[in-house]
């Protein structure tokens, strides 16, 4: 990857909501060995049960995180946007993937490396709190919208 | 032989009766979704109900079965009323299973509705989850018709499936209008949607409106819109301007019976829609 390019993905990361307001050294350190990636519509980002080292900043398009069971269809359980993450397992052993993702539209994605973030994070503490202090909102966001789900608000 | 003793619906004596239903005639039922139709009903007679303002109801009477009420889903100066009606009970399922020739009974229409009016000038968010978008769709016509008189106009309309989706034609032609924005999202989808998945909610934070001047209007189920004007107002929504519109047991329609009492609310007479700042406390309540 060429100096231009990585300063590209720095910068692309560095204007994404879920990274505004990071110290700018921090966003950099995150973004080594970062990739861009497009993926087109039905590309699989994510396949449950492989391994999952990564986290997706989504710059464009639209993912659908699926779940299933061999004896139903799976099921379209969230879809991630623009201005949203996607992906913990990188921080959580034994590092799996524990649901399909799938772009329902031309996707555009910086791709973070989950070793090199589990690295900075833990070699620098506030750095480190501060990301979480970001990341656990948008954990229970998606927790409290699986509880209205499953309370099947529109049901009978 | 004796005079009977059961009233002719269609005397004047009955007719004047608060609780006395106006025969109108089916004329049209489409299919919005397997357990749920949109009825297009008009007068039988020269009797017709008083015309309708947005997010009013109507008692429907199925002749031998019950009444039940129903929000307005729509109307014509000619008397023609539109009404979405899901199968859950025993007068609903009459009702979804009307058609066109049948007669139904209709008075009303009751209660306070949407401040459409109220709202020009203001940027429109208008939150929706599965049934709840019937009585909005009043609204939303009348925001159309004098489309210039607002600011941004959002709809955000929820349900759980897609195919639980009523209005699907509808809401297509809504977004080709490119005045308004419309994001639909369902619970849960196959793969072969396209769309977003999720609860309503989460889609509130790609919406752009400038929150001072936004004036909201949510229908759905309870917890729906309960979480909903939550987010509204942390997000910097007045309590006031946030308007809800409640769903309770209704009987008698006109505040006589207190079968919808909701603290010290009347829903009938009193909504159902009301604002959050005068539901907030009640819908912390538990079993109000």
């Amino acid at each position: 990857m060429t100096p231009a390019t990585e300063a590209k993905i720095v910068e692309e990361v560095a204007r994404h909501p879920f990274f505004h307001g990071f110290d700018a050294a921090f966003v950099e350190g995150m973004c080594a060995k970062a990739v861009e990636h497009r993926y087109a519509v039905e590309e699989m980002l994510a396949v449950e049960g492989t391994p999952a080292e990564i986290l997706y900043v989504v710059l464009e398009g639209k993912v659908a995180l699926e779940v299933g069971a061999s004896d139903r269809p799976r099921l379209t359980v969230q879809t991630v946007g623009p201005g949203e993450v996607l992906g913990w397992s990188w921080l959580v052993p034994p590092h799996h993937w524990r649901f399909d993702a799938r772009a329902v539209k031309p996707t555009r994605v910086v791709v973070l490396d989950g070793g090199v973030l589990r690295h900075i994070l833990s070699t620098h503490p506030k750095w480190g709190y501060q990301f979480m202090v970001r990341f656990m909102p948008v954990l229970a966001e998606r927790l409290e919208n699986t509880r209205v789900q499953l309370l099947d608000i529109h049901g009978r | 032989m004796a005079a009977s003793r059961i009233a002719d619906p269609t005397s004047s004596a009955v007719a004047g009766h608060p609780l006395a239903p106006i025969p109108y005639v089916v004329r049209n039922v489409a299919a919005e979704t397997p357990d749920t139709n949109t009825l297009t009903i008009e007068p039988r007679s020269t009797r017709r109900t008083p015309v309708s303002k947005p997010g009013q109801f109507n008692m429907l009477y199925l002749f031998g079965v019950g009444e039940s009420a129903i929000s307005i889903a729509g109307g014509n100066p000619d008397g023609q009323i539109i009404h979405t009606v899901r199968s859950v009970g025993k007068v609903t399922q009459g009702l979804t299973r009307l058609t066109p020739g049948d007669t139904v009974g209709v008075r009303g229409p009751y209660g306070r509705g949407w401040p459409v009016a109220e709202a020009k000038g203001r940027d429109l968010l208008i939150v929706a989850g599965g049934l709840g978008l019937p009585p909005l769709r009043p609204a939303i016509y009348e925001v159309f018709r004098n489309r210039e008189a607002y600011g941004r106009v959002e709809i955000i309309y929820g349900a759980r499936s897609p195919k639980d989706l009523v209005y699907y034609d509808e809401l297509q032609g809504w977004r080709r209008r490119g005045d308004l924005r419309v994001q639909t999202t369902v619970d849960a989808a196959g793969r072969d949607w396209y769309g977003d998945v999720g609860v309503v909610t989460q889609r509130i934070p790609d919406t752009r409106f400038e929150a001072a001047r936004t004036t909201a209007f949510v229908c759905g189920p309870e917890i729906m819109m309960k979480l909903t004007a939550q987010d509204l107002v942390a997000r910097g929504i007045p309590p006031e301007s946030v308007w809800i519109s409640m769903e309770r047991n209704m009987k008698c329609a006109i505040g006589m019976c207190g079968h919808c009492q909701f603290g010290p609310s009347f829903i009938c007479r009193d909504g159902p829609v009301l604002s959050y700042r005068d539901l907030a406390p009640l819908l912390q309540v538990r079993e109000v």
